[in-house]
């Protein structure tokens, strides 16, 4: 993924952003300009928000063939993971041993190195989760 | 809107195919299926193409007027049209071509869909097909497309108690299918065993739980029904074609366990055809891995959610059931060039309907379904064929 792509995305990815609907107050994540429920009704009443930043695991992987930016963390868990606020998003598991991990599991979020750009590339920051 | 039959139906083998070239494959197809309906060049109104991703498999776009040009079409300056939808990609060309069929602008159409996906190396061409996830969202977390159907596949064994082998079994059905199929990838049966020890892509999915990367083509002539007999006397009916979209990331499906496009497609499709789940003898469905047959078959509402698993395990599934499913091999044992593929389970339908299927045939298909996925079920494309 190009920099800018991913600068363009980086206040979400680092503060967990997301929007609540002022009209019918359901959540979305990543943040959305209109509610996917209640459509033209929201416009100009979608308010952002922080997450805060802890869920439950609702499904997960061991991700043993890797895209080639990931070749140096594999094999890796990632989650699907409910966020407290109702929202899903998807990310790795961290500090825990794949066998151990379960759904239903509580986990948080912390910032971390999530991917590298090229060989000796750009290092991009983003969220991933722990238990605890 | 005027009814729409195949007139023509047209495929190259499936596989790693060396020495041929995407213009090649696509020609091929295509012409046998212009040949298969007796049609002549001048007769051709219209051209579609199933793509999704000529320009980063083989740094080749606009192949659309490509295959026209090199199917010797272009002469005649046809519409040459590329339709994109990731893995749904050969379903919504014949949509497009049976819209422009019903609504009265054309009256011959000719479908392809075409993907060369063995001339980079297979990270890559991994890479390219987990684009047709959210790559903003998803893919820059690590997610790969094999890891989001692994996540669905964990849901489903949590919340329905669906077992490892039940999601294996049906590897092992696609591939005793397969071994019928001249044109298939994979012409040879496996056990459950194979499946279970297969080197591991995303927990709990294996290397047998995918389908494989492939290259090839198919190709079907779609014709105004009223035209159809001029051309041949066992015309294939398209009654009903439906296509549905959801949200493109995965996570921000309430459930993950349905496709929530399937099955409004599916209900579209059998409201427009007006059949009873029961009435279908056969269906090619999107197992682009093992739990999307499971999902395909549960969503569209031929087995209860949760009861797939133990279904295809116990044969009701197999050539010879009730309802036989992937009687090509489906996209594991057939091969999935992605653009193609939905075209290419076009072309096993007419050949079930027709009575041509060899060794693999279904006894007294009438009436034949089409699912086609795109990406985690973002798109979701279903045809009902019948005979005429
Ligand atoms: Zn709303």
């Amino acid at each position: 993924m190009t920099t800018a792509r991913f600068w363009r995305d980086n206040q979400t990815r680092y503060n967990l952003m997301a929007t609540r609907c002022g009209n019918c107050g359901k959540v979305t994540f990543p943040p959305r300009n209109v509610c996917p429920v209640c459509h033209r009704k929201s416009m100009g009443k979608m308010k952002r928000f922080q997450l805060n930043g802890e869920g439950e695991v609702y499904s997960f992987t061991v991700v043993h063939e890797a895209p080639s930016a990931f070749e140096m963390q594999k094999p890796y868990v990632l989650a699907m993971i409910r966020m407290d606020e109702g929202v899903m998003l998807t990310a790795q598991l961290i500090d825990v041993e794949a066998a151990d991990v379960k759904i239903g599991m509580k986990v948080k979020a912390t910032i971390r190195k999530i991917g590298e750009e090229g060989p000796g590339g750009i290092i991009h920051y983003g969220y991933k989760f722990t238990p605890f | 809107m005027r009814e729409v039959a195949v007139i023509g139906i047209g495929i190259t083998k499936f596989g790693e195919l060396w020495e041929t070239g995407f213009r090649e494959m696509g020609m091929q197809a295509g012409l046998a299926a212009v040949q298969d309906a007796k049609l002549t060049a001048e007769e051709i109104d219209a051209l579609y193409v199933g793509n999704m991703s000529a320009g980063r498999f083989i740094e080749q776009e606009h192949v659309a007027a490509l295959i026209a040009d090199y199917s010797g079409m272009a002469r005649d300056h046809i519409p040459a049209t590329r339709v994109e939808a990731a893995g749904a990609s050969g379903g919504l060309a014949i949509r497009q071509a049976y819209l422009a069929i019903a609504s009265g602008q054309h009256d011959i159409v000719v479908v392809g869909g075409a993907e060369k996906m063995t001339d980079i190396s297979d990270t890559i061409s991994n890479e390219i097909q987990s684009s047709a996830a959210d790559q903003q969202w998803e893919c820059v977390f690590g997610a790969t497309f094999p890891a989001l159907h692994a996540m669905i596949a964990r849901r489903h064994m949590f919340q329905y108690g669906t077992t490892r082998e039940q999601i294996a079994s049906v590897a092992v059905k696609n591939h005793k299918h397969g071994a019928l199929n001249p044109n298939a990838q994979f012409q040879k049966e496996i056990e459950m065993g194979t499946v279970l020890k297969s080197g591991m892509v995303a927990d709990p999915l294996g290397v047998f739980d995918c389908a494989p990367n492939s290259d090839g083509a198919a190709a079907v002539v779609l014709c105004s029904m009223d035209k159809a007999r001029k051309y041949t006397d066992a015309p294939v009916k398209v009654l009903a074609s439906a296509q549905a979209s959801d949200s493109l990331a995965l996570h921000s499906r309430a459930d993950i366990c349905t496709f929530e496009a399937t099955r409004v497609a599916a209900d579209r499709a059998f409201a427009q055809a007006k059949l009873e789940r029961k009435d279908i003898q056969l269906a090619e469905v999107h197992d682009n891995f093992t739990i999307s047959e499971l999902l395909a078959v549960e969503d569209m509402g031929f087995f209860p959610k949760g009861q797939a698993g133990k279904a295809t395990m116990d044969g009701q599934t197999t050539i010879g059931a009730k309802l036989a499913v992937n009687t090509s091999g489906g996209l594991k044992a057939r091969g999935d060039p992605i653009g193609a593929t939905g075209v290419a389970q076009i072309v096993e339908l007419v050949q079930q309907l027709r009575g041509t299927a060899g060794r693999r045939q279904v006894d007294g298909a009438k009436y034949a379904l089409a699912q086609n996925v795109g990406g985690t079920g973002a798109t979701a494309v279903v045809h009902i064929l019948g005979v005429a």
